[in-house]
This record gives structure tokens, C-alpha cells and sequence, in this order.
């Protein structure tokens, strides 16, 4: 991982008021990601966290601040295609079968038939559901959905993958699976990803490095390096590395993480629901 | 995969079971008949021997045997003339020619209308309180307007039932384009989200999202619209004159009720059959379109 070169991911100063309810979600965030990095976003319910990965991905504009991915706005990336995004539910198309929804950013990048076929028969062997191709998605598990989520994510081979708390509705076990598939296929790509949770275990057994949020106003209340191998395995979750980063991690959110009111955290939802609300464009 | 073994079974389980299904819907829909047969006589029965007269007296001109009106599809209505079971199936051939003109244009109107409408909030604020008002004006006052506008304007292959078929378009469009209006607005606020995350433009949105999305929508639609669409032809042949559909079978033994009521008894059966071959395609097409979760469609 270079720490040297252009960044993928430049934030300055980045605000965001969300006009509805005057909710201050982001207050003056700086973040720089490097090619290959793995970061977590970090912190309690409304620190901002899903709201600084959407002005990444141009879904919400920052009040003041820039944001530059691959060296361009935010905006132009988004129109470039320059990353692939998963949220929390897999958003899979019913009427659509497993390969069809994978083919889905391929079709609208213009991708032809032949070369549809052959990347889709990739993304299912890199998310192992290779024979599931016809399926619907209802006819898969929830852990499945969510792999077909990954691969069409990764279709278009984006340099930079945004996930918002992709494995947060998973049962424990099937959530551990999946990280090490994600680690094995961010090895396998290279990209650079921003991955949003709120499991410390999780931030920390996957990144390279994790961003702790406090709320009110959202800000970064530390940066931890995670200096653990970059080989990880089940046996990394007993490294006594792995405890003391995890401890170090929670130190910070205890330390700056008062939580919010529930009906300031409602207000702080509504409002980021409505910036999202122009989706129609 | 043990997830792999959960999911196959599903998909073996279909062939087997729709063999299944088909004899116990058909079952079912004997049953049902015959329910309904048996409901009408014993109702004649317990009305007739105690002598009821309410809500009206019970006797052969208000509610003719099943098998009067069965058997007068075998006779001929009129002297020298063929079975009426044979000319109805005509006349209801007419008829159906003209729902399903109307039909298909009512479909088309309503569908480009809802997209149309789900783009501009201002287009459906001004313009929605006239498509529900056109609704509340009764058809048969509409119906003899339509005729004279469209009549003269027609080529001579459509002359006579084109105007039917704009009749029955009238009441297919208003469903249509209410549901696809609503339809295309329900798609996932997330893959809406998603779909931006692509830079899709306004028409991939609508092709690749709100559209499919919307089909369960539309296809409710369009199974009120299917037998909207046989109402609509029927009464549209009241002011139109025609003798050659069921409106013009039904205006003609409406006449005679209290000497032949089997008569108009048996139009009324081959009507609503019609209706339910209409209702029975759309639901046909739907299962061949929409691709959904099986606990949403049963």
C-alpha cells in the first residue's frame, strides 16, 4: 500500500447541514485515502458515517468542502462510474435473475452480450454462487443476496467500492464468511474501499485503517493505523494485536461518543432520507 | 453449500405442483358453479313453496329454472333462424372485437398517461382532478357523443364498432393509468439511489426500474380494465344502433323479458363469460411477465 501518489479519495473540509431540522451531520472533515486502502467509518448511530460515504459517492452535496475522488469532483466521478457501491439491503431487482442483476451496471455501461456473459461468469466465481446465475433473487438467502450485491458492485471493475454497513443485516456467522471473502476479493482486485459499520470487531479485523466518528456535530474523533498482518484469518480475531486495537478503538468511541437524543438521531435519518430524495434524476 | 441444497428444492417443487394446482383449480371452479346453480334453485324453491314476495315474487319470468336458460341456448330465438347459443357466440365474438380495440387503446392511453404523469408533479396536480372527473360522468351519457364524433371520421373497416371500441377505451384507460401512475412511484427509494449511483438517465431509470417495477401495479390494472372493457363495448352499442354484438342481443330481449326471460337470462351468462375469458388472458399474461416472489403473486 503506497502511502505516496494521488489519493483516491481527497476530503476537506467537509461540512454537512441538512436543511431539514438545521441537523449539523458532518462538521469540518478532513480524510485522505490512499490506492488500496481498506478504511472503516466508525461510530454511533447519526456520527454521520452513511452521510460522509454518500458525499463520497456524490449522493448527498456537502454544505461547504470539497470532496475529490480519482482527481475529479465528486459529480464527475459518479459520472464516470469510477465506484461501485453496496448498501446495507442487497437492492436486487426481483424480476431479474442473479445474472442479469450482476449485468445490470454492464448493460447501462453498454457492455455487448458477449462480453456481458463472460464478466458475469467471473463475478460469480469471485463470489462463489457460480450455478445460481438464473436464480431470482427471493430464491436466495440473505447472505447470497448480498454476494450478488458484491459482484455487481464490482462488475465494472470500479477502483473504489463504498459499502454502507453491507453485512449489518446478517446473522453473526454468515457476516464472518463474508468478511473473509471481502478480504480475499479486495487481495484479489486491489481496490480501494470505505466500508461503513458500527462492529468494532468488524472495522478492525477488515481495514487497513478505521475512522472513529462521534455524533453531534458528526466529526473524526481518531484515526487508528491497524497494524495487524495483512494476512487475515479466523485465528486474527485471538491475536492479542487484535485485542488491544479493538480496545483502542472503543476507548475512542466511549471517550467522544455521547449518544445522540432519540429525537435528534430521528431528525438526523429524515433529514438524510430527504437529501436522498432527488434520487430520481 | 448448505444454502445451495435449501434453495433447489424450490425449484423442483414447481412442475409437479402446478400439475397439481391446474386439477384442483379446475376442481374448484366446478364446485363453484354448481354452488351457484344450487344456490339459485334452492332460493327459487324455499321462495316459491312458502310464498314469499320479498324482496320480489319468486316464478318463472323473475327467475327462470338454470336449465330453461341453459336449454334456450339450444332453441332458436326466432323462427327459421339458427340455435341462440350460436348467435350469441357471434354476437359476443363482435363484442369482443371491440373490448379488445378498446382495450388495448384504453392500456396504451392509461400507461402513457401514468408515465407521463409520474415525471411532472405539475402535469398531475393540474391534470389528475379531470382524469378521476371523467370517470364520475355516467358512460351512457358519453357514449352517443362519441358516436357522432367518431363515427363520420372513421375508414370503412372500423365503421360502426371503432366508436364501441373508443367507448370502451374510455372506461379502460382510467384504472391503467391510476395504477401505473402509482406502480412507477413505488419503486425501492434504494435503487433509486443505486440506479444514481450509475448516472443512469431519466429513461434508464424508467426502463430498467420504474417500469418493471411497477408491472404487479399496471397488471391490477389491467384486470379491472379486461372486464371494464366488455361493460364498455356493451353499453357502447346502446346508442350506436348495433344489432350485431351483445348490447344490441341485450337491448332486443330486454323487450321481450316477461315472455322470454331465459333469453336475455342466457345473453347476460354468455356476457359474463366473456368478461372471465378477458380477466382469464390478462391473468395468463401476467404470469408469463411478471417474474416476483411466489408469496406475492398466490
Amino acid at each position: 500500500m503506497s502511502e505516496s501518489g494521488r489519493p483516491v479519495v481527497q476530503i476537506e473540509g467537509v461540512t454537512k447541514v441538512f436543511a431539514q431540522g438545521n441537523v449539523t451531520a458532518l462538521q469540518d472533515i478532513d480524510l485522505e485515502l490512499q490506492p488500496g486502502e481498506f478504511v472503516s467509518l466508525i461510530g454511533p448511530s447519526g456520527c454521520g458515517k452513511s452521510t460522509l460515504l454518500r458525499v463520497i459517492g456524490d449522493l448527498v452535496q456537502p454544505t461547504a468542502g470539497t470532496v475529490t475522488v480519482n482527481g475529479k469532483s465528486a459529480g464527475q466521478a459518479r459520472a464516470d462510474r469510477d465506484y461501485g457501491i453496496v448498501f446495507q439491503d442487497s437492492v436486487l431487482f426481483d424480476w431479474r435473475t442473479v445474472a442479469k442483476n450482476i449485468a445490470l451496471p454492464l448493460e447501462l455501461l453498454g457492455w455487448d452480450r458477449e462480453r456481458r456473459r463472460r464478466r458475469i461468469d467471473e463475478m460469480l466465481a469471485l463470489v462463489e454462487l457460480t450455478g445460481f446465475a438464473d436464480h431470482h433473487p427471493w430464491q436466495l438467502s440473505g447472505g447470497m443476496q448480498q454476494r450478488v450485491s458484491i459482484a455487481r458492485a464490482l462488475a465494472f471493475e470500479p477502483a473504489l467500492l463504498l459499502m454502507d454497513e453491507p453485512f449489518g443485516a446478517l446473522d453473526e456467522m454468515t457476516r464472518e464468511r463474508l468478511n473473509l471473502e471481502l478480504l480475499a476479493i479486495w487481495r484479489q482486485l486491489g481496490s480501494t474501499i470505505v466500508f461503513v459499520t458500527h462492529s468494532i470487531s468488524e472495522a478492525v479485523f477488515l481495514s487497513t485503517r478505521v475512522v472513529v466518528m462521534s455524533p453531534r456535530p458528526g466529526r473524526i474523533a481518531g484515526v487508528v493505523d491497524i497494524d495487524l498482518p495483512a494476512e487475515r484469518t479466523v485465528e486474527t480475531h485471538e491475536d492479542p494485536r487484535f485485542f488491544e486495537l479493538v480496545t483502542e478503538v472503543r476507548e475512542l468511541l466511549r471517550r467522544r461518543g455521547e449518544h445522540l437524543l432519540p429525537e435528534e438521531e430521528q431528525a438526523l435519518t429524515d433529514a438524510a432520507r430527504a437529501g436522498a430524495g432527488g434520487a430520481g434524476e | 453449500m448448505a444454502q445451495a441444497m435449501a434453495v433447489t428444492p424450490v425449484a423442483r417443487r414447481l412442475p409437479a405442483g402446478s400439475v397439481l394446482n391446474a386439477v384442483r383449480r379446475s376442481a374448484s371452479f366446478v364446485l363453484g358453479v354448481a354452488a351457484l346453480v344450487g344456490l339459485w334453485e334452492l332460493y327459487r324453491w324455499i321462495w316459491s313453496s312458502a310464498g314469499w314476495t320479498w324482496p320480489f315474487a319468486v316464478d318463472d319470468t323473475t327467475m327462470p329454472h338454470v336449465w330453461v336458460i341453459v336449454h334456450a341456448l339450444w332453441q332458436p330465438a326466432q323462427v327459421n333462424q339458427p340455435a341462440l347459443g350460436d348467435v350469441l357466440f357471434h354476437k359476443a365474438l363482435f363484442t369482443a372485437k371491440e373490448a379488445a380495440a378498446g382495450f388495448a387503446l384504453g392500456a396504451a392511453i392509461g400507461f402513457v398517461l401514468g408515465v407521463v404523469l409520474a415525471h411532472s408533479r405539475l402535469l398531475q396536480r393540474g391534470f389528475l382532478p379531470y382524469i378521476v372527473g371523467s370517470q364520475t360522468i355516467p358512460i351512457l351519457a358519453i357514449a352517443p357523443m362519441v358516436v357522432v364524433w367518431v363515427n363520420p371520421k372513421l375508414p370503412a373497416s372500423l365503421a360502426g364498432w371503432g366508436a364501441v371500441a373508443v367507448i370502451a377505451a374510455y372506461l379502460t384507460f382510467f384504472p391503467v393509468a391510476i395504477n401505473t401512475l402509482r406502480g412507477l412511484q413505488s419503486a425501492d427509494p434504494r435503487a433509486l439511489e443505486l440506479m444514481r449511483t450509475y448516472a443512469a438517465s431519466r429513461w434508464t431509470v424508467l426502463w430498467k426500474l420504474r417500469v418493471p417495477a411497477s408491472l404487479p401495479y399496471v397488471f391490477s390494472a389491467l384486470k379491472v380494465a379486461a372486464t371494464a372493457s366488455v361493460v364498455g363495448a356493451i353499453i357502447g352499442e346502446l346508442p350506436s344502433g348495433l344489432q350485431s354484438g351483445l348490447g344490441g342481443a341485450i337491448l332486443n330481449f330486454n323487450q321481450y323479458y316477461s315472455i322470454e326471460p331465459q333469453e336475455l337470462w342466457a345473453t347476460n351468462i354468455v356476457a359474463a363469460i366473456l368478461g372471465i375469458v378477458f380477466f382469464l388472458i390478462v391473468i395468463a399474461a401476467e404470469r408469463a411477465i411478471v417474474r416476483r416472489p411466489p408469496e406475492v403473486s398466490n
